[in-house]
């Protein structure tokens, strides 16, 4: 519908209006609360510098590494905890137990073993982003239609074939998903990482200018993750588009 | 009892409305069972919804008891066509169908009884703690009659309430709605595409036009009031009447495709 | 934490296999990190009954009242904070199409930003109190409840919605907030997991107590057990918070095609 991108478009410039107009009134001291337009012009200035960029690079790296090892990893063991009868019910109470153990819980871990380096944040965004992705498989492999593999088990189909045509196509979309979920866990605990163990990175960053006060700096970084976080998204939904068109699937999306 | 005149609705999609409704007129009388019927897409609900004050109307006017209607009238009862999605499924059958008379200010007791009563009625005394969703689609459908009847509306609309529920649940539930009608004597107006349905449970017949749509007949069932599956259906008046009916109608979808053609 | 419906129920098993089930891997696993850290002395890694010693000592004390109590209470209070705000909001922004459709980029923005940066960030408006510390959780929970709460009212069944304006049944009070807490619950569970992240990152990044802090405080001091203690004591939260939640949500959702067998 195309009112609502305008009516979006207004919401954003309403926010804009009030985020430039409270600290320049005097509502908000805007020693603590910049204007937008000047956020938004150290963002510009920031942009324009190699520093962020090698910071954003390094945050991207932690990112793409732990994303692509959390999901080979959780798509491979999903599958056989998934498809190997009796493993799902014999990892059950160790995954439900280990699943809601905040990933926070590991830095000081992290931070013992790996200092502040890219060891620390891997160590963060794949424990974190496994579980995303590991959830949603298991859960896709659950969901096959039993008529289907009725219908497989009737021609007598070899378990390869069954995993490629039957198992797989029907995992596909919860496949997406959890890399959907993992990819935005991840950048949430790249970021946590670097800002909170000082790994390289636009976290790291951000600890540096709230240490030495710079607070237009923050506010600036702050809104280039919350950028980024809105791109991943997107990226990742795209992908997602283009991956299951060629699978029309009618599936609940399990609830994250 | 009720009263339509010259119901007109367009709707203002982007740019040019689509007039779906041309102008019906008709009326039902207190106590009557009307039935209306027509082709596929002819607006059926759309005519429902508006005479139930649902959707504003673009022109005419309904009344009932001689009241204009302007929002859902408080005398009115619906039963939708998807009686999954219109109960609550986290209330009780007894709490689904007392829910309205509790808005209605209705005292306890009286509640209780007419609750009880509508249950018995419609044949689901016996589950009235089960939840919507424990109950097969024929009882369900049930449990949102027996809610309409409780409410004591003075006139009772039923937008195609059979047409999701399997053939055999269908028969039965047409037979209870006349035993109801006849033992309750309520003003109904009943919307379905299946012409059989109508001719079998209506005192008259309202036959549409396709869109935009206009009333192409009133015709008058002159069958015995006393009717039933297997007796009724194989009385030679009712196959006439209904050939009649599904004559007018296929004239009417024949009218539809040649002005699509003209207009191309 | 996600949550997918229930694995799928045995329903016959004894109690006998269903404990060896439970219990068989969780077993192994232990086992085999006593295996692995008696025979390799890792100075990181200490035995089970070294960190289970530990456990016993450290968080069985003062520290429950000083520390864990305090940091829990927090979270407490920033999410209740955070769930009535949210839903709150959420519930008129829901109903009204067009301003639902110009608040929507603002508040998926918002909730784009990785909660843990709103840290540094109140740290410097609010200076490190507990009122920061209660803050830095409602901006972070806000998001997923006011978004899902959003959604959750928008996609009410219209046809609940129908039969509601026919019977005149107030939307309000019977209709709209237990049509739309399925999602309203969706948006509850994500802000719980956020919440125990910024419950600890406040208090790991900036803080003289509770329970980040002092975990942080052993790192620093090498005191190793105690912090594997630490970093249990927040697994057995996490776990806890999370079986409390589907406790609830199984009773509020009882009706729910998902909970449902």
């Amino acid at each position: 519908m195309v009112s609502r991108f305008w009516y979006g478009l207004a919401g954003l410039a309403v926010l804009l209006a009030v985020m430039e107009a409270v600290p320049r009134l005097g509502l908000v001291d805007p020693r603590f609360l910049p204007p937008a337009s000047r956020i938004l012009g150290e963002l510009g200035a920031l942009l324009a510098t190699p520093e962020l960029w090698a910071a954003l690079g390094e945050t991207m790296r932690g990112w793409g590494i732990g994303l692509a090892v959390a999901f080979t990893a959780a798509v491979a063991i999903g599958f056989v905890i998934g498809i190997v009868p009796g493993l799902r019910a014999a990892t059950h109470s160790t995954i439900e137990f280990l699943r809601p153990i905040p990933s926070v819980a590991l830095i000081p871990l992290a931070t013992l073993l790996f200092g502040a380096s890219l060891g620390s944040t891997l160590l963060l965004v794949i424990y974190a982003s496994f579980w995303q992705v590991l959830i949603q498989v298991l859960y896709g492999v659950a969901d096959l239609d039993t008529v289907a593999a009725d219908t497989a088990r009737a021609y007598r189909l070899g378990w390869w074939t069954r995993i490629r045509h039957l198992v797989w196509p029907t995992a596909l979309p919860y496949v997406m998903t959890g890399l959907r979920l993992g990819a935005t866990v991840a950048f949430i605990l790249a970021i946590t990482a670097e800002l909170v163990i000082g790994s390289p990175g636009l976290g790291l960053e951000i600890q540096l200018a709230q240490s030495s006060g710079a607070v237009t700096t923050v506010y600036a970084l702050v809104v280039l993750t919350g950028l980024i976080g809105i791109a991943v998204n997107l990226g990742v939904r795209l992908l997602e588009r283009r991956v299951l068109a060629w699978h029309p699937s009618v599936r609940g999306e399990v609830p994250a | 009892m009720l009263e339509v005149s010259h119901l007109r609705k367009v709707y203002n999609g982007n740019g040019d409305g689509v007039e779906a409704v041309r102008d019906i007129t008709f009326d039902v009388a207190a106590g009557e069972l009307v039935c209306v019927v027509g082709p596929s897409g002819c607006g059926k609900t759309t005519l429902l919804r508006c005479i139930a004050g649902l959707l504003p109307r673009t022109g005419g006017e309904v009344k009932i008891g001689g009241v204009p209607v302007t929002g859902p009238p408080p005398g009115m009862a619906i039963v939708f066509q998807e009686y999954g999605r219109s109960l609550f499924p986290w209330m009780t059958v007894w709490q689904n169908v007392e829910l309205p008379l509790k808005e209605k200010k209705v005292p306890r007791e009286r509640r209780d009884e007419l609750v009880a009563e509508s249950l018995e009625a419609v044949g689901l005394a016996h589950v009235p703690k089960a939840y919507p969703w424990q109950l097969s689609g024929g009882m369900q459908q049930r449990v949102a009659i027996a809610r309409a009847l409780a409410y004591e509306p003075q006139v009772l609309l039923m937008d195609e309430p059979f047409a999701a529920v399997d053939a055999q649940t269908r028969a039965e539930l047409e037979d209870l709605i006349l035993r109801i009608w006849q033992r309750l004597g309520m003003t109904t107006l009943f919307v379905t595409h299946d012409i059989d349905e109508a001719v079998y449970l209506g005192q008259r017949v309202i036959v549409l036009s396709s869109s935009p749509t206009v009333v192409l007949e009133d015709l008058k069932i002159d069958l015995p009031a006393e009717r039933d599956q297997i007796g009724t259906r194989s009385l030679p008046r009712f196959a006439e009447l209904r050939g009649h009916v599904y004559e007018q109608i296929q004239r009417a979808k024949g009218a539809q495709i040649q002005r699509a053609q003209e207009a191309r | 934490m996600t949550e997918p419906q229930q694995a799928p129920r045995r329903p016959g098993a004894p109690l006998g296999v269903r404990l060896a089930r439970a219990l068989g891997l969780p077993v192994l696993l232990v086992l085999a990190w006593w295996a692995v850290s008696a025979t390799a002395r890792n100075f990181y890694a200490p035995t089970p009954d070294t960190v289970a010693r530990a456990f016993a000592e450290t968080w069985f004390g003062h520290r429950i009242a000083d520390d864990v109590l305090p940091s829990l209470g927090r979270l407490l209070a920033g999410y209740a904070l955070a769930a009535v705000l949210g839903i709150g909001l959420g519930v008129p922004v829901g109903l009204a199409p067009r301003l639902r459709a110009a608040a929507e980029p603002v508040l998926e923005f918002f909730r784009a930003i990785p909660p843990p940066v709103l840290v540094p960030l109140i740290m410097l408006l609010a200076g490190i109190d507990t009122a920061m510390k209660i803050l830095v959780i409602v901006s972070g929970c806000l998001w997923p409840i006011l978004l899902n709460t959003v959604e959750g009212v928008r996609a009410l069944d219209e046809v609940l919605t129908d039969t509601c304006r026919m019977y005149g049944i107030g939307r309000l009070r019977h209709l709209i907030i237990r049509g739309a807490s399925p999602q309203i619950m969706t948006g509850l569970r994500q802000a719980l997991s956020v919440g125990i992240i910024l419950m600890v990152i406040s208090e790991m990044f900036a803080s003289s107590s509770g329970l980040g802090f002092t975990i942080v405080l052993f790192q620093r001091g090498f005191q190793i057990p105690e912090m594997w203690s630490g970093i249990l004591l927040l697994g057995l939260i996490g776990f806890t918070l999370s079986v409390l939640f589907r406790w609830v949500e199984r009773r509020v959702l009882f009706w729910h095609w998902s909970h449902r067998a």
